[in-house]
């Protein structure tokens, strides 16, 4: 059974939020981790760029697979965890604290109720 | 096999050995050009002739292949590749006939590729033929070139849309994108068979072609298919068939009686030329008569007893640098003569019996996902085995211990855990029956035994290798 | 009796499947294909036996001059060179010849082992950091690299130096048409005055064999942000200056130059090299090096996720293919030649060429209009080009490419180590003997 810590929201893309005043901090849950396999790679191509809620930001990559990465609040990226360039395993190993992708500055924490809680996202895997 | 330490050659390499003795200039020398344009010094390695050949001698036998192993790879028509065919193409006449000639001075390659376009249009029913492309991916594209340019040829600019059924191929798509087509995907059932109220729903005016692959990545025949041909046609778009999966047609069924209008074949398949451990291949690209005018440079044509190559009024162009690969195309000709109708009739028949008999012997110990008889080839699922931790790859990986190279796995991609077993007809009984077995106690194995399988391959130069690293970091050249 | 070697299965064999499968018959198996439409009649030819085959396609192979003739100036792309006993031995091994794409990397360290051999010397031939295993062939590796260009930089525009020959234009032509890409040719435009580019194809030795000065266009199109992409001929860098020293950041060729047989134009084999930064966006197969579980030092294929049996619509290319069974005659021709072996050979190329150029723009009517080249030179004469080549192919002699335009005769040979001094001395008496 994956971890599903309940101090955090999610997208039903498998990606996790946990805001900090207007930073929220993004990655992807144990089970989306699970199911790519060891991640590679990590390709975010948004940096800087002013997203809406469920945008593509990015790419991540295992072995044998790929999958895009949606935001799940709106707002700007405005930093991105440098450690997976050469880590990428960080996702695998802790993604819900090392492996932690992207932070965004938000605009409108409203759109949190667009989201799911840990029980609602443990219905949906 | 072989499980020696073979370190590379730079790591060999001993400054002054050589393997080849050269002839001197034997000319006055010129000025060379400004030194800005001279290379300083070249870093390669050097070795003796003897530890050459041993080097490459002793990595061939770190391989299976066809001439060494039974390879029931799926959809990949793994059969033997006939060593007269290696021998015909060294002749050389062929091999020293330079691309550049004139026509009129290499009359006997012309007649070769005019022959094979002749046999390839009868065989598939569809009569205009290329022999350019130079794999199945870019006959693949071609065969979209020529949709869209018909379709701008007769006003319909805005037919850009290429449905795609979910179990297709990876090229699909990736062709699709390539040629500025949008990818729409139809579903299929469970059988792997097109949803017809599907297509329905997504055929349009903007529909440019339906891409199928027939027999499907299932194995299984459309029983469909005319109906699929006639909802398209009336929409004005094109069919295009992958003829990946040929090997169960041949003197079977008709690409173009049954409404196909272009499709290509993999001669590196169908047609025995050597897979040489991933290429070259050639994928010649047919078509419907009206469509012939748009066949990629170059088309050989026959006049009088004079064979010469043309540019079609409404080409699409030049795909690649020459004519297409000859050597292969030569090859592929030459298995065809030594078959004739009745002989490539019975590679179907044969390549069909072996892979139901394969499905019969095997569905009680995998699931199966379809109800009925395949064709070449057959796809069943590991996920009973699944339950005890055994995966299509752990499966594979146990075969390969065995001798045996795993078939196709993970795809296609509708089916969990899958494994797309075809056997070809070049396969003796007793060879599948060995195959039969191994794949029960592989089975048994499962529930008895899973670390066995697990731990495996043990018996091969290297075990399971880390992916993984290979990918987070990329070691792609000799480093010192 | 199944008529066919290549069927092991007799009557009996079948019968018992049939009968294990639960069917009447064969037929029984294709009940999904529409009556009508089975068993259509196949007019193929005759069916030939194995002995007949042979007599059959050697008299084909007698109907092309190449079965007679002694030397050949015909370049263009594709060249006579020699090819090294170690070559023709290695391919004939059924291991490396009847083996398949390496999926599984345990049973496929021989394909993946030779692979990244071929990688790492045609990188190092080249002077790039990365090399992949091989693509259909040079023109179709060019328009890959101009793509990939455009993807990294996300710019679609692509310049194109007047170097670069109608052919690789033709086959970029083909490989963008439908996809949003602006092709400009650099010689009606000023790099300095356009916004930013994604690429600059420069083709060097060029069309006509001409040796130009790559590393002169670096700052132009670096300074528009764009990749400087070099086509170039793998036997001359013996002698030039590899890419990689000339600020190149894609650099691709026709490998066939290698060790492979002229054969018509196919099965050759694209290179293509590029630097570090761009390996995510490389299309066509790559081999890698890994460990396996117990840390011996193995190959596998790796970065796949670029590929379409992934990525699918959003894949680099449609590439399946890995030319790996040319790749490995590239591997060993590289090994057996060695650093001495291909210096030497771009050096004979080279001296060769340039005294049989002198000699021959020293007949009366032939003019040598080349003025910087490595192998290949363009002569302007009076006599049509045809009528050379005729005389030459009488005396079993291949002449050179005829691309007489605007009224003027020009014909344009290539020299390579397989035109003895002797074949070249016969040759220049032959033209001699023409011109009188």
């Amino acid at each position: 059974m994956s971890e599903i810590p309940k101090s955090l929201k999610y997208s039903k893309d498998h990606e996790w939020i946990n805001i900090e005043g207007n930073i929220a901090t993004i990655g992807i849950t144990q089970h989306a981790a699970e199911s790519l396999g060891d991640i590679v790679y990590v390709d975010i191509n948004s940096i800087d760029k002013e997203l809406k809620q469920f945008d593509k930001f990015g790419e991540i990559e295992s072995v044998k697979a790929v999958s895009d990465l949606y935001v799940p609040i709106s707002g700007k990226v405005v930093e991105t965890n440098q450690n997976l360039e050469s880590n990428p395993e960080f996702v695998n190993d802790d993604c819900y604290d090392k492996g932690w992708i992207i932070k965004v500055q938000v605009n409108d924490s409203e759109e949190l109720s667009n989201l799911l809680d840990a029980t609602e996202y443990e219905k949906i895997i | 096999m072989n499980n020696k330490n073979l370190p590379l050659l730079m790591n060999q390499s001993k400054k002054g050995r050589k393997a080849i003795s050269l002839p001197e200039i034997g000319v006055e020398k010129s000025s060379l050009p400004n030194s800005k344009f001279l290379r300083d010094n070249i870093d390669l390695p050097e070795v003796g002739q003897l530890d050459l050949i041993r080097y490459f001698t002793n990595l061939s036998s770190m391989n299976f292949s066809i001439d060494t192993n039974f390879y029931p790879l799926g959809s990949c028509t793994m059969k033997y590749n006939p060593k007269i065919n290696e021998q015909l193409s060294s002749i050389q006449g062929f091999a020293n006939a330079h691309p550049n000639q004139k026509d009129e001075n290499l009359q006997g390659c012309l007649e070769v590729m005019y022959d094979l376009q002749n046999e390839l249009g009868e065989i598939t029913g569809l009569p205009g033929v290329s022999l350019a492309p130079l794999a199945g991916a870019q006959g693949e594209y071609a065969g979209l070139l020529i949709a869209r340019e018909f379709h701008k040829y007769n006003g319909n600019d805005h037919k850009k849309i290429a449905l795609i059924p979910d179990s297709a191929h990876g090229t699909n798509p990736a062709s699709a994108s390539m040629a500025g087509l949008e990818a729409v995907t139809i579903k299929t059932t469970s059988e792997g068979d097109i949803d017809i109220d599907d297509l329905k729903s997504k055929v349009n005016q903007d529909t440019a072609v339906l891409m199928l692959t027939l027999p499907s990545t299932l194995g299984l025949f459309e029983p469909n298919i005319i109906e699929i041909t006639e909802i398209i046609h009336d929409n004005g778009g094109l069919v295009y068939a992958d003829g990946a999966n040929l090997n169960a047609l041949l003197g079977i069924t008709k690409f173009g009686e049954l409404g196909i209008d272009i499709c290509h074949s993999n001669l590196h398949k169908t047609f025995s030329t050597p897979h040489g451990g991933g290429g070259p291949g050639a994928g010649p690209v047919m078509v419907t008569k009206n469509l012939e005018s748009f066949l990629p440079y170059p088309h050989v044509k026959k006049e009088k007893n004079n064979y010469e190559t043309y540019t079609p009024k409404n080409s699409i162009g030049r795909l690649n640098g020459f004519l297409g690969s000859f050597g292969i195309v030569l090859r592929a000709y030459a298995y065809i003569r030594s078959l004739g109708s009745q002989g490539l009739k019975e590679i179907s028949e044969n390549a069909i019996i072996n892979a139901n008999y394969i499905q019969e012997k095997l569905k009680s110990h995998y699931t199966l996902t379809s109800s009925r008889n395949c064709m070449h080839e057959t796809v069943l699922s590991a996920i009973k085995q699944k339950e005890n931790g055994i995966k299509a790859l752990d499966i594979a990986k146990k075969l390969l211990d065995e001798g045996f190279h795993a078939p196709t796995m993970y795809f296609p991609l509708i089916v969990e855990e899958a494994l797309m077993i075809e056997p070809t007809e070049s396969e003796s009984k007793e060879t599948i029956d060995q195959f039969i077995e191994c794949m029960i106690k592989i089975s048994e194995l499962s529930e008895n035994n899973p670390n066995e399988i697990l731990n495996a391959p043990i018996n091969l130069p290297v075990e399971r290798l880390d992916e993984a690293l290979a990918a987070r970091n990329p070691v792609l050249t000799w480093k010192k | 009796m199944t008529s066919s070697p290549y069927i092991p299965s007799t009557d009996n064999d079948r019968k018992e499947m049939i009968e294990a499968i639960g069917v009447k018959n064969f037929e029984g198996l294709l009940t999904d294909i529409p009556k009508n439409f089975l068993f259509p009649e196949l007019k193929l030819q005759d069916k030939l036996s194995e002995p007949e085959l042979v007599e059959y396609f050697t008299e084909l192979g007698n109907k092309n001059v190449a079965s007679k003739i002694k030397t050949s100036f015909l370049g263009g792309g594709s060249y006579n060179h020699y090819i090294p006993s170690t070559v023709k031995a290695m391919i004939q091994r059924g291991e490396f010849l009847t083996a398949y794409t390496p999926y599984q990397p345990e049973a496929s360290q021989g394909t993946l082992q030779v692979g990244f051999e071929f990688q790492s010397m045609i990188a190092q031939l080249f002077e790039m950091d990365v090399c992949n295993a091989g693509m259909y062939d040079g023109p179709t590796a060019l328009a890959e690299a101009a793509l990939m260009a455009c993807r990294i930089k996300r710019n679609n525009k692509i310049v194109i130096h007047e170097s670069v020959s109608e052919k690789l234009l033709d086959v970029l032509k083909s490989y963008s048409k439908w996809q949003d890409i602006e092709i400009i040719h650099a010689d009606q435009i000023n790099i300095s005055k356009e916004e930013d580019l994604a690429c600059l194809l420069v083709q060097s030795p060029d069309k006509n064999g001409e040796i130009i000065d790559v590393e002169s266009f670096s700052d132009q199109i670096h300074e528009k942000n764009g990749l400087l992409i070099q086509h170039t001929y793998p036997t001359s860098l013996g002698l030039l200056k590899p890419p990689g020293s000339l600020n190149v950041d894609i650099a691709t060729a026709e490998g066939q130059s290698l060790g492979v047989p002229l054969s018509f134009g196919g099965p050759y084999i694209g290179l293509l090299t590029c630097k570090n930064e761009y390996i995510r966006q490389l299309p066509g197969r790559i081999i890698g090096q890994t460990v396996d579980k117990n840390g011996k030092i193995s190959f596998a294929l790796t970065l796949q996720t670029r590929e379409q049996h992934i990525r699918r619509e959003s894949a680099t290319s449609n590439i399946c293919t890995s030319t790996q069974l040319i790749g490995l005659m590239v591997a060993v021709y590289v090994s057996t030649m060695g650093p001495h072996g291909i210096k030497h050979i771009a050096e004979t190329c080279f001296h060769r060429a340039h005294y049989m150029a002198k000699k021959i723009d020293q007949i009366e009517g032939f003019n040598l209009l080349s003025k910087e080249f490595f192998n290949e030179f363009v002569i302007q004469t009076d006599i049509s080009v045809s009528k050379i080549n005729s005389f030459l192919l009488e005396n079993d002699i291949e002449g050179g490419i005829d691309i007489s335009a605007n009224g003027k005769n020009l014909i344009m040979l290539a020299v390579t180590e397989l035109n003895s001094p002797s074949n070249i001395e016969e040759t220049l008496n032959l033209l001699g003997g023409l011109s009188e």
